[in-house]
């Protein structure tokens, strides 16, 4: 229970601090390396908590796809970060304040809720089971239930990627002017009676073109 | 203390939601740490929901988490095409005075 304790609060620690240190550090190359720490200790809590699929999930879209995209993004766009960072000092103020509120308004709500409203729930019986067996693991309990009850929200998802990645696409498509590009067709109807030409150039003149 | 419950989880959770809201405010200019803090505040709701649904032992809330972390995905991809693309056009990335569409 002490170790659990302890894992639980190192990557709690380190979350927090790494999401501190993703909005508020001036390079954003260190905020997306920020984030991605982040996200891994988030990944570590989801295996504390037992959710161990989705600790991968998390490792594998959010780190290895998302943080990556915007690693990109960061290096490619060649940007005075320095400049983004006017007003950073004049909205730390009222920001921190607002935030801090409502750091504190839903810390409350949200213990008081698990302590007082959770416990009722845990006593209802019908909130323990639904694939939660002892002997079925975390990705099995989540496949019976994604691929019967929620399967069309599942091919929705897909849905939505696939908009995503087609609209990504032509967002960013260019095509640039001067470029020379093959023809297929071009060469497929080439004939020998197109692609050669006679000629009988003078002596000491050559051929132009 | 050493007993880690659902008020725990929640309570990173919601400072993980208040941070992400914090870096919206004081980065209104860099709207790549505008898009960071987003991902931040939908991972503040996967821990949300996980938690919740590994307390109450009810396996939907892992599949909602996973339906945002989609949502997320898509969303960060379409965002940085968007960047992209409006860094082409001005030059520089700065969303504050972005307002050709006169909106």
């Amino acid at each position: 229970m002490l170790l659990q304790a302890i894992a639980f609060y190192l990557m709690a620690a380190v979350t927090l601090i790494s999401a501190v240190a993703v909005v508020s550090s001036k390079n954003p190359v260190h905020s997306v390396l920020f984030l991605i720490a982040a996200f891994f200790s988030a990944a570590g809590l989801f295996v504390l908590l037992g959710a161990e699929f989705l600790a991968m999930l998390l490792v594998v879209v959010y780190v290895g796809a998302v943080a990556v995209l915007f690693l990109f993004v960061v290096m490619m766009l060649d940007v005075d970060f320095a400049a983004l960072r006017q007003g950073f000092a004049r909205y730390m103020p009222l920001g921190g304040l607002i935030a801090g509120g409502l750091a504190v308004e839903m810390v409350m709500v949200s213990t008081t809720v698990a302590t007082r409203g959770a416990a009722k729930l845990n006593e209802i019986p019908m909130a323990r089971g639904a694939g939660a067996a002892p002997d079925v693991t975390n990705a099995e309990a989540i496949g019976r239930v994604l691929y019967t009850n929620y399967v069309y929200f599942f091919q929705a998802a897909g849905m939505v990627l696939l908009v995503a990645m087609i609209g990504a696409i032509v967002l960013t498509l260019r095509h640039k002017p001067g470029v020379r590009r093959q023809v297929i067709m071009d060469q497929v109807l080439r004939t020998p009676k197109t692609g050669m030409r006679m000629v009988s150039p003078k002596p000491g003149e050559g051929i132009d073109a | 203390m050493t007993d880690i419950g659902l008020p725990h989880y929640l309570a990173v959770a919601a400072i993980l939601f208040t941070i992400g809201v914090f870096g919206i405010f004081v980065n209104r200019k860099n709207i790549i740490v505008i898009l960071m803090s987003i991902e931040l505040i939908l991972l503040a709701v996967n821990i949300n929901l996980v938690s919740f649904s590994v307390y109450l032992g009810n396996v939907v809330g892992q599949i909602f988490a996973m339906f945002v972390l989609t949502v997320a995905a898509a969303e960060a991809a379409v965002g940085l095409a968007i960047l992209v693309t409006f860094f082409r056009n001005r030059g520089d990335i700065a969303v504050d005075d972005a307002s050709m569409m006169k909106g």
